[in-house]
């Protein structure tokens, strides 16, 4: 499937391989993608389980976040409902330039509830971005391995004055949720954003190297204000 | 995401409307691809930094201007124009979607590829084909053709590892085909990179040795690899033994397609079958249109011969391609008007799924479920909830009523966070500036700076570093620490200039559990802060030390107290039951501490933290302080004499 594509990562030497994961979810994984199964029909391919074992720093702390839901959906209790947020650091081998760098940082946020719409998605994000000064959204049918519906982000930056994406977003699928153990009508709707670009464009760095790294000049530091979003009343 | 780029004047045509770049984007919005760029074929070379064309050889290049668009990388029906103009004209409303139509061929009048399975099964299994006929080339088309190809390859394909995709002339070979695999000295023809010389290569071996080394070929160099250590290479030939393609590297010369061909016989040869069907649909699909009768397509059987060497076929493994899977699928009008967040009538739900290649769409169980067409160009519908998404967007995710969920629950931060935090604000105000440095750093840094002996097993060390700053995750925040310094040599040292990061390092580690799965390391989230100066500032670096202490209520140990000097201030100290610290000069040499070779000999100690409740933790070290050696300075060329700290931050939680 094309989710193996979608990102460069960064293969480990050693530890080369994961030394063990809950069997019995790994079963449940494996015949997902093989044969389907929960109304899906699957990615019909030969699983392999020395491919699925192979470690690399994570290109994206989703990889986390599902190892969250799965405790959420099997821990002592059950399934209850929950918000989730991450802000951490991701690894990708890709070019670098001006604004890309090898390692950098997401910020994730999910909902894990009954019966969730895209609605909810959309007013989540709304209200999101809205603390960060972007008050104006539009969406975006895109495409993730892991959700469906999916949707990317646009919002009319006020200081560029200008229409930019800001985020990715989408409801997890079922492929990925029933192996863990969820609830047939738990929904899950998740949203990310990289951490750089926002402040990169609300600081004026035009270098990433320049707010991220050894090399940051400690008089940038010295003199960085203190971060202030105003209330939308002048957009 | 794949781009495809596109000539904007024939898209519009296809298309059958005209647009100003930014209506055209809009359209792309609504559909869910991206206008990405708008250039031209010389623009491009002007902006190309490897380039070698000269200012007379740019001029003549074409100024045509060409939409370069992002396609979702699971769409293998938008990667060419003939798909996007489709989908676009679909979504438009202004044509229905086609229907696909294998031509009705007798079995045994069908044409015929035969497969040696026990040689294709060492080295590439399976083949699928089909036959596209009265087709009509125009230049345009037959690079459309080549492109798609390419795309294909590049993504779907995986680098053609999983799916090879060859297209022959029909008629220029003669049937029943033969899909083998062969010795590469058994392997002997033109291929089609020779085609003006007509150059014969004996031996496929030095073919594949050839495309490794010559500057002509080098766009086929990373796909030697794929076979050239194969004891068999895969080979499709004619009845006459004439060889079509060596997969998954280059088609022959006499099977080649020019402008004047009218039958295409198109082969994909695969090491994953689902993919390779899902290859082929899509060639057929897309090109079918330019046939003399659109969108049909003529079948081929496909023959896996027994591996006895009798001849014989085994009627398991034999099928017919192409598969051009048109589907049912049903989705229930509830599911998708929930899932969507919209209140769509059923017959709503009929006309929408027109727009986006999912109909035509009917109605069943009184009107509750939705039972759409999936064609063979929407191979990525998988669930209901892909059909839903596809309601949504002809709905348009912009037209749907926003909400905020009603999932009540309380905030909060992970514990070792919230310390961090916490520590980062005192830190601070102690008036050491905070910095965030990489994770990745070379084996140098991490070790041999700072005087540190190599200890591969303990780091998680990266296979394939493009950089020799990327060979390790760090193990100490040391050394990022001494690379700013070393960065900010114009700042003023004066006074002191006093830096920290509160933040991970990974460890190997095969025993850490974390959701029941062990990977083989952990991350540690480390405090490091230093201090450089005119002097070496070990008493301003001790002095955090204690103060973290007092932050975190851990007491001093009471020798510690009475060599302080600060005795006074302990009966205001508020400190945890059985948390105790103190320190202790650091041992160095054989079976000494691993940061001891950082610090100045009989200048650095260990932080000793006793904790309650936790078998056997007395006086446990959790971290090292004190002036750095003079060569590790000069490793990062800091002119300063300064001092250090780092210890692990969640002993103290």
């Amino acid at each position: 499937p094309p989710a193996r594509d979608a990102h460069d990562p960064f293969f480990i030497k050693n530890p080369a391989e994961t030394v063990s994961v809950p069997e019995e979810y790994y079963e449940r994984v494996k015949s997902m993608h093989e044969v389907g199964g929960s109304g899906s029909i699957g990615y019909r391919y030969d699983f392999k389980r020395e491919e699925a074992f192979k470690n690399l720093l994570r290109t994206h702390t989703t990889a986390v976040s599902s190892q969250m839901l799965y405790k959420l959906a099997n821990q002592e209790g059950g399934f209850k409902p929950a918000r989730y947020f991450s802000i951490d650091r991701v690894f990708r081998n890709e070019t670098m330039d001006a604004t890309h760098l090898c390692e950098f940082h997401q910020v994730e946020g999910l909902v894990a509830d009954y019966n969730l719409n895209l609605g909810d998605l959309i007013g989540t994000i709304e209200t999101f971005f809205k603390k960060i000064g972007i008050t104006q959204l539009r969406f975006k049918p895109a495409f993730n391995p892991y959700t469906e519906p999916s949707m990317e982000i646009f919002g009319y930056h006020p200081d560029l004055k200008k229409w930019t994406e800001i985020g990715n977003s989408g409801m997890f699928r079922p492929e990925m949720l029933t192996p863990m153990g969820l609830p047939e009508n738990v929904r899950v709707i998740a949203w990310g954003l990289s951490l750089e670009r926002p402040t990169m464009i609300k600081y004026r760095i035009n270098n990433i190297r320049d707010l991220f790294g050894h090399k940051v000049e400690m008089a940038r530091t010295r003199t960085a204000p203190i971060c202030r979003f105003d209330d939308a009343t002048t957009a | 995401m794949p781009t495809v780029a596109v000539e904007k004047d024939a898209l519009f045509t296809a298309v059958g409307h005209t647009y100003t770049d930014h209506e055209f984007d809009e359209l792309c919005f609504e559909f869910g691809v991206e206008l990405d760029d708008i250039t031209s074929e010389r623009e491009e070379a002007i902006k190309s930094s490897t380039s070698k064309l000269t200012k007379e050889q740019i001029e003549s290049l074409s100024d045509v201007t060409i939409y370069k668009i992002d396609v979702p990388a699971n769409r293998y029906d938008l990667l060419c124009i003939e798909g996007l103009s489709r989908a676009l004209k679909i979504f438009l409303g202004d044509m229905d979607a086609p229907n696909y139509d294998i031509v009705a061929v007798e079995e045994d009048q069908m044409q015929v590829m035969n497969v040696q399975t026990k040689s294709t099964a060492t080295v590439r299994p399976f083949v699928v084909c089909a036959i596209l006929r009265d087709i009509t080339f125009t230049p345009e088309r037959y690079n459309s053709f080549i492109e798609l190809q390419d795309q294909l390859h590049r993504n779907l394909c995986r680098q053609r590892t999983l799916v090879a995709i060859g297209t022959h002339d029909y008629d220029t070979v003669q049937g029943p085909f033969c899909y083998d695999a062969r010795s590469p000295d058994r392997i002997s023809f033109c291929p089609l990179t020779h085609s003006s010389s007509g150059e014969v290569f004996q031996n496929a071996k030095s073919l594949l040795e050839f495309y490794e080394t010559d500057a002509s070929c080098k766009h086929l160099k990373p796909y030697v690899p794929i076979i050239k250590d194969s004891p068999l290479y895969p080979v499709v030939l004619d009845a006459n033994e004439v060889v079509m393609s060596l997969p998954p590297i280059i088609n022959g010369s006499p099977s080649k397609i020019t402008l004047n061909t009218t039958n295409v016989f198109i082969e994909c040869t695969a090491t994953d079958l689902t993919k390779a069907n899902i290859v082929l649909d899509t060639v057929v699909s897309m090109f079918s249109e330019y046939c003399a009768k659109p969108f049909s397509v003529e079948p081929v059987k496909v023959n896996y011969l027994a591996e006895d060497g009798s001849g014989s076929i085994l009627a398991d493994k034999s099928y017919i391609t192409p598969q051009m899977s048109t589907r049912s699928e049903s989705a229930s009008v509830e599911f998708i008007n929930s899932l969507i967040g919209i209140s769509a009538t059923p017959q709503d739900m009929v006309q929408l799924c027109n727009k986006i290649q999912l109909g035509p769409a009917s109605l069943k169980d009184n009107d509750t479920q939705l039972v759409v067409t999936v064609p063979p160009t929407r191979s990525d519908i998988l669930h209901p909830v892909d059909i839903a998404e596809d309601v949504g967007i002809a709905y348009g995710y912009n037209n749907i009523t926003r909400r905020v969920p009603q999932t009540s629950t309380v905030g909060g931060e992970q514990p070792l966070h919230t310390l961090g935090d916490l520590l980062r604000e005192e830190i601070a105000r102690a008036g050491y500036i905070e910095v965030l440095t990489h994770g990745l750093c070379s084996i140098h840094d991490n070790f041999t700076a700072l005087r540190r002996k190599i200890d591969l097993d303990s780091a998680v060390e990266l296979s394939n570093p493009a950089n020799v700053e990327y060979q390790v995750v760090r193990t100490t925040l040391l050394q990022g620490l001494l690379k700013t310094l070393q960065h900010n040599k114009s700042a003023s040292f004066t006074n002191g200039f006093k830096l920290f990061e509160i933040s991970d390092v990974v460890k190997a580690d095969y025993e850490h559990v974390v959701t029941e799965t062990i990977v083989g390391a952990r991350n540690v989230r480390n405090l490091c802060a230093v201090y450089s100066g005119p002097t070496s500032g070990f008493e301003i670096i001790h002095g955090l030390v204690d103060r973290i202490m007092t932050l975190t209520e851990v007491a001093p140990e009471e020798e510690y107290v009475k060599n302080s000097g600060k005795g006074a201030e302990e009966e205001y100290r508020v400190s945890r039951d059985g948390w105790f610290y103190t320190i202790r000069e650091l041992k160095e040499g054989e079976g000494g501490h691993e940061c001891a070779g950082s610090y100045f000999p009989g200048r650095a100690a260990e932080i000793l933290l006793t904790k309650p409740g936790e078998d056997g933790f007395v006086r446990k070290s959790i971290g090292t302080f004190g002036i750095l050696h003079p060569e590790v300075l000069g490793n990062f060329d800091i002119l300063y004499p300064t001092s250090s700290l780092e210890l692990e931050l969640e002993c103290l939680l």
